[in-house]
């Protein structure tokens, strides 16, 4: 990986001895290390103290990132405070110096929470190796636990967001049910009936988001088997446009197909159901009255592109980024009335991933977009 | 015999919309509709509300607030009630309105969706003189 970023971490040493302090200081301030497997660069700040309670008092008001501690302090154990900090759980690591290299002593100061052990006299290369070790262990964990915690956020978005989503629904159908009971006489009938219609509407794109939903979870928890065969694309596409001339038909909009090259590949035909549905549905949805739809299918290379252009209400600029992000909806004077789970796109984005290829999309405000799809086959 | 009250109903959820006018109406209130800020500046062109009830979150997060600005600019006597879901779609709360609040958002009341008819209505007579 290319070294991208800068890092500078707190390297504290904690001796009696002035000069083994000063010496070590020299070696540290001018040390880099390269951690390839996150592309950081290390450098390193350096301060040092003499006496143990000072660096306990210090460490109550300044973070430090590395700590070398002396076995033997004029004030205390190098091991008490080892000990201390341990139990602090400061995320910090410490190093043991000491001058009777002992293995008794390795191993009660690894217990009590070392994570290296360096014996005096060292030689500037195993000071080096020992702190680049530790920069190493440091960031990794560092890194391991900050996308832990991203994850469980977006979990946690996730959730929080589709509640919002189902909730809509059911607030909608629950007060036309509540008007229906109540029987006004000040409502005609035509309006009733226009009240179940609605109720009606809101089920389905509540149905819609589950099965949207069932999708999502499918890819993401890589549970459902991938049934691979022979696939043939024109005739999925076909099938597609099929569904898709009934919503199509009622606004006078005209479907037209383009096969450039046979369209074959090996994959599973629910995913590409998905993807072929997702992107024809959307681009009914979002056109105008007597638009069009045109999908074009080619093969070149091993690369199959599926694109699909529709003459709707095209995209803003600042729109797009965020438009294949789960429950992302385009909300405008256009958009309203248009029901969507706000899954469909990111679940295209999901899939074509899977197949080593990616979506993007080309839109003019007020002209039409066009979504393209790449996959490898 | 005495006019009707008449009550603006600004809204990009067509569902609410529509049921609050019927309740509404089955009130003796009468009630224009509009989906969103856009369609109620048109609105307002031709009519002063006796009330106006205004959603927040509409084209844009804040359309309400605008649209709840703007209606008291050009009918300064005209109350507003701001109804909004954004305490859980954002996880931002109006809950109980300040003096401080009220001088800046522009409403006399705000309500957290769901609304219950009976709320807003008893907060139409309060507000409608």
């Amino acid at each position: 990986m290319k070294l991208t970023s800068e890092e500078r971490l707190k390297v504290i040493i904690v001796d009696d001895e002035e000069g083994m302090c000063l010496g070590a200081k020299r070696i540290v301030r001018d040390f880099v290390v390269e951690v390839n497997d996150l592309g950081i660069k290390v450098s390193f700040d350096v301060k040092y103290v003499t006496r143990g309670k000072e660096y306990l008092d210090l460490l109550e008001k300044e973070k430090f990132d590395i700590t070398l501690i002396d076995y033997k302090l004029p004030d205390c154990s190098g091991l008490d405070i080892l000990e201390k900090i341990t139990k602090k759980g400061y995320d910090m690591i410490p190093i043991m110096i000491t001058a009777y290299a002992t293995f008794e002593a390795a191993v009660q100061a690894t217990k009590l929470g070392a994570h290296d052990f360096i014996a005096k006299p060292f030689t500037p290369d195993e000071l080096r190796s020992s702190l680049r070790k530790a920069t190493v262990h440091l960031l990794l964990a560092r890194h391991a636990r900050k996308s832990e915690e991203e994850k469980r956020k977006l979990r946690f978005q996730f959730i929080s967001i589709l509640s919002h989503e189902l909730k809509a629904p059911l607030a909608a159908i629950e007060g036309y049910l509540n008007i229906l009971q109540k029987r006004y006489e000040t409502i005609s009938k035509e309006d009733y009936d226009m009240m179940l219609g609605r109720s009606l509407v809101r089920l389905e794109g509540m149905r819609k988001l589950i099965f949207d939903l069932l999708d999502v979870t499918r890819i993401e928890s890589g549970d459902k088997k991938r049934n691979f065969e022979e696939i043939n694309i024109e005739d999925m596409a076909k099938s597609s446009v099929e569904m898709a001339n009934f919503e199509a038909a009622k606004r006078n909009i005209k479907i037209e197909l383009n096969i450039k090259t046979p369209v074959k590949m090996h994959a599973d035909k629910g995913e590409i159901e998905i993807i072929l549905n997702n992107l024809i549905t959307n681009a009914v949805k979002y056109n105008k009255e007597n638009g069009r739809v045109d999908i074009v299918l080619e093969k070149n290379d091993n690369k199959i592109r599926i694109a699909v252009s529709d003459t709707g209400i095209g995209l803003e600029k600042e729109d797009i980024s965020r438009l294949f992000e789960e429950f992302v909806r385009i909300k405008n004077e256009h958009t309203i009335g248009i029901l969507g789970s706000g899954l469909g796109l990111s679940t295209i984005k999901k899939l074509a991933k899977l197949y080593g290829g990616e979506v993007t999309v080309q839109s003019v405000v007020g002209e039409g977009s066009t979504f393209t799809v790449e996959l490898s086959s | 015999m005495n006019k009707k009250t008449t009550v603006l109903l600004v809204d990009d959820d067509a569902d609410f919309l529509l049921q609050e006018k019927y309740e509404l109406e089955a009130e003796g209130y009468e009630v224009v509709i509009a989906e969103g800020r856009k369609k109620a500046k048109e609105v307002l062109k031709g009519l002063k509300p006796d009330i106006a009830i205004v959603d927040l979150m509409m084209e844009s997060p804040d359309a309400g607030f605008v649209l709840s600005y703007e209606i008291k600019k050009q009918y300064p006597d005209t109350p507003v009630i701001m109804v909004t879901a954004v305490t859980s779609k954002t996880g931002i709360e109006f809950s109980s309105i300040t003096e401080d609040e009220k001088h800046w958002i522009k409403a006399d009341t705000i309500f957290t969706k769901p609304v219950r008819t009976e709320q807003l209505l008893k907060e139409i007579k309060r507000l409608v003189k």
